[in-house]
């Protein structure tokens, strides 16, 4: 398969704006952004180039659409469906990670702007050492950017009490296909005017335009948190409480959920002193002010002995706290370590029905003989049962793409989303209908079209097409 | 191309380690180069996906490949850091194995590696001559650190501030050595490494002390070769063969209980990469190498943990402020963090004081920095901020080559900073007790 060349005059005009070592051609650069986290076939780009500033940004965009090229923008490439991966071996990669400044946080109206590059841990930092707080934490946070998490609507272990990304866009400042700038929202706490397009492009996955400058919200941080972890022998138990937790009028910050074959897997990764013979386990964390925070942790307590935890542990210190959270964080990539391919899944159900869900799993893990670990955000109903494969056996991949379809009818038929917070991208774009209805999508790519009339933005994704 | 399917087939030697990968990117945020380019190239996943993309003939460019893979400081922060758990270092070596023999040494490396230093006794006489006329080329630049730099303009050098040959290699001073133990029953063979041995001599003279003082025996025989990580880390396995067997020859391991080195880099190449590279070396080699690395410790866990060193000197008035960094050879492919830190702090006269960031690389990473001194010193330069920031008049770093790079760094904007070996400091402190 040799690769298409580009024109030289097109290379030359992206070459003059950016400069030379901002636009890469070579082969073996090229092969560094055909892929990202999803499990889905390389496609190597025809050109890959990193603006630096805002206006260089808006250039790069009108050449791609006067040359009719399509264009993807990548982050870190993170992405777990496949949304940073070109559809086409013409197509550009535009690059955000030279466009990484956070150009304000503003503590007395507290809102913060950013450039799309800036990563998401070193934003909820930046934000932190001013005693304020950024809570969306998508577990690939270390180096996840905060124009991907916006344009996939990231969510993260807080999502059941503090909301996802979608809940701290304020405004989306963004470039239309001929390079022109379109604002929304604003920097203040009510805004009424015009269409509500942040809330178009949240989620939009480059399909509508390419962020400029994103405003977030930022709230004051929580005074105090309790952690804990609660142990049960029986896998419907640890569900059954998740649901009676939500019952009780307790929202937890985090309400996490592994069972045996995760807890394994991040126990021999990370030596964190988890129960590697408990059927399934909760890790729980409440917090606010000290009072409400000590009430509510010994109320969940009571919960979970009721449901008959085998044993509850509160963490002593935050270095205890830390180590049970960097276990969790850990958990994709220890179950990564068992097999040559992962299958992350996220489809999403109302969160009572987390023990029907649960049980589901294990159901077509038995029905297709594969293996299925499942861990997550229990607390807001967005399980990740994660395949363990090796995508090189025809056989088992076969099976596991009919487990991921009935995965997918499961959580549609409880009332489910297909995608809680990895987004539609290739992986999910031909399941879409099953969700929405064929109306919805043709809905969808009549309002593509009138914006992206030659079809460059990020090609195939979401809608297909 | 039949020649490409060749090297195609040779690449597939790596597939069950390449799978492993499954590109979550988490190594962006650990490699100290990704951090100063942004270029995914430059990043562990990067490279994993070019040399599985190039496995599978998604492109022809194994040229393209090669130069990407030896851009890389193999500091191993990624490896130490990636929860999949990939054999990162072992796949870059491999891989510049296969992809030097599929297209050949370059010129320069093939002079230096099978010129020199495949051949103990030129490279000893080379750098004799080196250290006698080196004089009349540099000057004196930082006296607290102990740097010179060119009088010259010199592609070579360039404005590099660094250590000069020491007049005296270390096995000038003592050739050999085959002691017996004594109260610690304890016999040690101390690999002296090249660093020590030309640059540091006064280094491998403390550790001689502090092993004399300890009544171990000493078994340290004369013409030691270098450990090969240069020529492994160039593809070179004709230049690493010869070296490995040389340095097997004179080290059997029948004749020690541990072997002791004090450079990082030199530990962690006996103890990792030997096992690893040695395929060649037929099975009674690999069984040698296998017993050696199991016997190999860095001198600072070997102080602390076999003979109970302890850190809790009672902190004289008027102490010194001292740091650490952690070479990555110690802390990521050792896991070696707290002993070098116990010696620091064995030593009344010196104040602990931990920096910021300590085992974020200094960027040295052997040939990265000749042939990326740019980015090598931007890396150097975070580090160097980092020790400047604690106020401390010292830092240690249990590795010769951080050591050189660090006085770079240290002595370019002309802080007064001494850089120090652990072994050094505690070996400072025994001599005051005994006077």
């Amino acid at each position: 398969m040799s690769h298409p060349p580009l024109s030289q005059t097109v290379v030359k005009e992206f070459q003059e704006i950016l400069g030379k070592d901002n636009v890469f051609t070579e082969e073996a650069d090229l092969a560094c952004y055909a892929y990202d986290a999803a499990v889905v076939e390389p496609v190597m780009p025809a050109l890959v180039v990193r603006p630096t500033e805002s206006e260089k940004l808006g250039r790069c965009i009108k050449l791609c659409n006067d040359n009719g090229l399509p264009l993807t923008v990548r982050g870190a490439g993170t992405n777990l469906s496949g949304g940073t991966v070109p559809t086409s071996t013409k197509g550009v990669v535009i690059l955000s990670n030279a466009m990484n400044r956070i150009l304000e946080i503003n503590e007395a109206d507290m809102y913060a702007v950013v450039q799309p590059g800036v990563v998401t841990a070193k934003f909820a930092a930046a934000v932190e050492a001013k005693g304020l707080f950024y809570p969306p934490d998508p577990g690939s946070q270390a180096v996840s950017t905060l124009g991907g998490n916006v344009a996939e609507n990231a969510g993260g272990l807080r999502g059941l009490k503090y909301g996802v990304t979608s809940d701290y866009v304020m405004g989306v400042n963004f470039f239309d296909v001929n390079g022109e700038i379109v604002k929304s929202g604003s920097k203040t706490v009510k805004c009424a005017t015009g269409y509500n397009l942040s809330s178009l492009m949240i989620g939009s996955e480059g399909t509508l335009g390419v962020f400029n400058e994103i405003t977030l919200k930022i709230i004051p941080a929580p005074a105090h948190r309790k952690a804990m972890m609660a142990v049960f022998d029986r896998m419907d138990k640890a569900s059954e409480t998740v649901a009676a937790i939500i019952a009780n009028r307790i929202i937890p910050c985090t309400l996490e959920f592994m069972d045996n074959f995760t807890i394994r897997a991040v126990e021999s990764f990370s030596k964190a002193g988890l129960p590697t013979d408990a059927a399934a386990m909760l890790l729980i964390e409440v917090d606010g002010y000290p009072a409400q925070v000590e009430e509510d942790a010994q109320k969940v307590e009571d919960i979970c002995k009721k449901m008959g935890a085998a044993s509850i542990r509160v963490a002593k210190d935050d270095a205890e706290r830390d180590k049970v959270w960097a276990a969790r964080r850990s958990a994709l990539s220890a179950l990564a370590k068992l097999k040559p391919t992962l299958v992350l899944e996220d489809a999403t159900v109302p969160r009572s029905k987390i023990p029907e869900m649960v049980q589901a799993m294990q159901d077509i893990a038995k029905k297709y003989n594969i293996t299925i670990g499942t861990f997550g955000h229990a607390g807001d109903g967005n399980l990740h049962p994660t395949i363990l494969t090796d995508k090189r056996n025809k056989e088992e991949w076969h099976r596991v793409e009919k487990a991921i379809e009935d995965i997918f009818d499961k959580a549609l038929s409880m009332g489910g989303t297909l995608s809680g917070e990895h987004g539609t991208g290739i992986a999910k774009s031909g399941f879409l209908h099953r969700e929405t209805g064929k109306a919805t999508i043709a809905w969808s790519r009549r309002i593509k079209s009138a914006l992206d009339p030659n079809n460059i933005l990020n090609p195939g994704k979401v809608i297909g097409g | 191309m039949s020649q490409i399917k060749e090297l195609t087939r040779l690449m597939k030697e790596l597939e069950e380690q390449l799978v492993v990968c499954m590109r979550c990117g988490m190594c962006q945020s650990v490699c100290p180069l990704y951090e100063q380019t942004g270029r995914e190239a430059d990043v562990a996943r990067g490279k994993l996906a070019l040399l599985d993309g190039l496995m599978h003939e998604m492109f022809k460019d194994p040229q393209g490949v090669y130069e990407r893979l030896n851009k890389c400081l193999l500091c191993g922060s990624c490896a130490a850091n990636c929860p999949s758990g990939v054999s990162v270092l072992e796949i870059f070596m491999k891989a510049r194995v296969i992809l030097t023999e599929f297209m050949g040494l370059p010129p320069a490396k093939k002079l230096i590696l099978r010129g020199m230093l495949a051949h103990p006794g030129v490279f000893d006489q080379m750098t004799e001559w080196g250290a006698k006329f080196q004089k009349i080329f540099t000057k004196p630049v930082n006296d607290t650190v102990g740097t010179s730099c060119a009088r010259i303009m010199s592609p070579l050098i360039g404005d590099r501030h660094f250590k000069l040959l020491a007049e005296k290699p270390f096995h000038r001073i003592i050739p050999s050595l085959d002691t017996k133990p004594g109260k610690s029953g304890i016999r040690a063979a101390f690999y002296v490494g090249c660093l020590l041995d030309k640059i540091f001599p006064h280094i491998a003279r403390d550790v001689v002390e502090v092993l004399r003082y300890h009544e171990v025996g000493i078994y340290m025989p004369e013409k030691q070769a270098c450990c090969g990580i240069p020529a492994v880390s160039s593809g070179d396995m004709k230049t690493f063969g010869s070296l490995l067997r040389h340095n097997l020859e004179l080290f059997a391991p029948d004749r020690f209980d541990y072997l002791l080195t004090a450079c990082a880099t030199c530990t962690s190449t006996i103890k990792e990469v030997w096992p690893v590279m040695a395929d060649r070396m037929g099975e009674e080699g690999m069984r040698q190498v296998e017993k050696i690395a199991e016997k190999t410790m860095d001198i600072n866990a070997f102080l602390v943990s076999v003979l109970g060193v302890r850190g809790d000197a009672e902190i004289a008035d008027k102490a010194e402020c001292i740091t650490y960094h952690d070479p990555c050879h110690l802390k990521k492919s050792l896991g070696v963090t707290a002993e070098p830190r116990t010696l620091l702090r064995s030593n009344p006269k010196y104040r602990f004081k931990e920096m910021l960031a300590s085992d974020w690389c200094c960027g040295m990473g052997g040939s990265f920095n000749l042939q990326y001194y740019d980015i090598s010193s931007r890396i150097g330069q975070k580090k160097r901020d980092s020790i400047v920031a604690t106020g401390c008049s010292a830092v240690a770093t249990g590795c010769p080559a951080c050591m050189l790079q660090i006085s770079d760094m240290l002595s370019q904007p002309g802080d007064r900073i001494a850089v120090r070996h652990p072994v050094e400091i505690y070996a400072e402190s025994l001599k005051t007790m005994v006077r």
